[in-house]
């Protein structure tokens, strides 16, 4: 009975680099994500359509192309890629890093959507409010919108967050499945899938996988209200 | 000494308005709904760029479109005090109070925190947040959060208008006292000819985004000109 309850080192393994590598594609995601957002909800400017569009894109396209437009990219002999590994020494291959910005790609638009929807409803008379009290621009921002659309940014969080747990496609043709630095839950579970014997150990992570989506559902819901309830008074 | 010449399209609508008004006292911008009154102190505020003109106060250019002058909203050191309010509602009352204070240096404030909160009699209310407060507490309270940044003019933008009669009447004592007390100018915005003539000393009447009349306002004025004051003795204001 314990022994079904403790998780094998492999789980482990795969679990700990699935939330390391999603915290920080969101992490690095969360302020450009914030700023876009803005700019979508708030200002007019020549090639909207185009940034509204390119900030979609990953949301429809098939994530194994997401991650051989990022291969050709930011691959070792990639455009960017080259010059990041010759000059600065920086390389994305076949390691965590990789995997975190293949999920960050995927999870942007949701993060991006979420924290829009909310900076729309935020009444822009408050921020007039706060500009006649004698705050700038920076201020208002910081001191009344961002605590405004504490709700929005919250849910985007968790709903990246999520999405990146779940990433598969981008990551395995980017960053490949190499154990310890890209073979995520998701990675993992395949890999289980394609050798003989494996159904037990990928029936296993399939519930890890679940709890860990349940749990931050849960986490999703309480803090959002929790920060609804603190803004509404 | 307020100055201001603007021209502003807005649309169809064009405001071209010229007045100035006094250093102390309350000046009435008066007109029917429509007429421009609330895009004139938007733009005298900064929260509205006219197309040309001037916005002197004190002989201070905030607006001046031939030197290409626009002072933004935060340093204007105007008070506004908006038709519906806008408290944070993230805020505590205290917080709402202090959060134009807290902006400007400690020598810079004219008017002691506690001084205003027992003028208005927000005592009570500190630690509420907008969300519990009546039509009337909000109202003192964004009066109060305006004061409190010392303003060297206060904007008021119909600030009546969300009330019933019983609720004027306690907030309109309130705006001849701070007015009296704190020696602050004060530009009043209302269509409510009962309204004007029961605290402003002088009045500004517009029509169609143009200024008809200046001068000082007293009931004799309004009883010889039905024709910038239709509305009075209908019943939707406080002295009847």
């Amino acid at each position: 009975m314990i022994e079904l309850l403790t998780l094998t080192p492999l789980e482990k393994e795969a679990l700990k680099l699935s939330l390391w590598v999603s915290t920080w594609a969101v992490i690095a995601i969360l302020p450009p994500g914030v700023f876009i957002a803005w700019l979508l909800a708030r200002k007019r400017f020549f090639g909207k359509t185009i940034v509204d569009g390119m900030t979609h894109l990953p949301l429809v396209l098939p994530p194994v192309v997401i991650g051989y437009v990022l291969l050709v990219l930011l691959g070792r002999k990639g455009v960017v890629g080259a010059w990041l590994y010759e000059r600065l020494g920086i390389s994305f291959m076949f390691n965590w890093k990789g995997a975190a910005i293949a999920s960050a790609v995927v999870a942007f638009p949701l993060l991006v959507r979420a924290i829009r929807l909310s900076i729309e409803q935020v009444d822009q008379g408050l921020e007039a409010a706060a500009r006649t009290l004698g705050a700038g621009p920076l201020r208002v921002f910081f001191t009344v919108t961002v605590p405004l659309i504490m709700p929005g940014i919250i849910t985007g969080v968790i709903l990246a967050f999520a999405r990146s747990l779940s990433e598969f496609g981008a990551t395995i043709t980017f960053v490949s499945n190499i154990p310890g630095q890209t073979r995520t839950l998701p990675l993992a579970l395949y890999t289980l899938t394609q050798v003989p014997d494996g159904e037990v150990g990928a029936f296993r992570l399939c519930v890890i996988s679940v709890v860990v989506a349940f749990f931050a559902l849960l986490l999703s819901e309480f803090s959002s209200r929790y920060v609804f309830n603190r803004i509404r008074g | 000494m307020l100055e201001v010449t603007i021209h502003k399209k807005l649309g169809s609508f064009t405001i071209n308005v010229a007045f100035s008004s006094g250093d102390s006292g309350i000046t009435a911008i008066f007109g029917p709904s429509g007429s421009g009154k609330t895009s004139v102190i938007n733009m005298v505020a900064g929260l509205l760029k006219p197309d040309q003109g001037q916005i002197y106060f004190d002989s201070e250019p905030l607006f001046d479109s031939e030197k290409k002058i626009n002072v933004p909203p935060n340093k204007r050191r105007l008070g506004y005090i908006f038709q519906d309010g806008r408290l944070f509602p993230h805020l505590s009352v205290r917080s709402n109070l202090t959060y134009g204070m807290n902006l400007i240096p400690k020598n810079g404030r004219r008017l002691g925190f506690y001084d205003v909160v027992n003028m208005l009699d927000l005592g009570d209310l500190l630690h509420r947040r907008p969300a519990k407060l009546s039509g009337g507490e909000k109202q003192r309270v964004a009066i109060g959060r305006a004061l409190l940044t010392s303003p060297s003019l206060l904007l008021m933008d119909e600030p009546l208008s969300s009330l019933d009669g019983r609720r004027k009447s306690e907030i309109l004592p309130f705006i001849s006292k701070m007015q009296k007390k704190f020696l602050i100018p004060v530009l009043y915005v209302s269509h409510s000819t009962d309204e004007i003539l029961s605290i402003a000393d002088s009045v500004i009447v517009l029509r169609a985004g143009e200024v008809v009349f200046t001068g000082g306002l007293d009931i004799k004025l309004v009883r010889e000109h039905p024709e910038f004051f239709p509305t009075f003795g209908s019943n939707n204001g406080v002295c009847g």
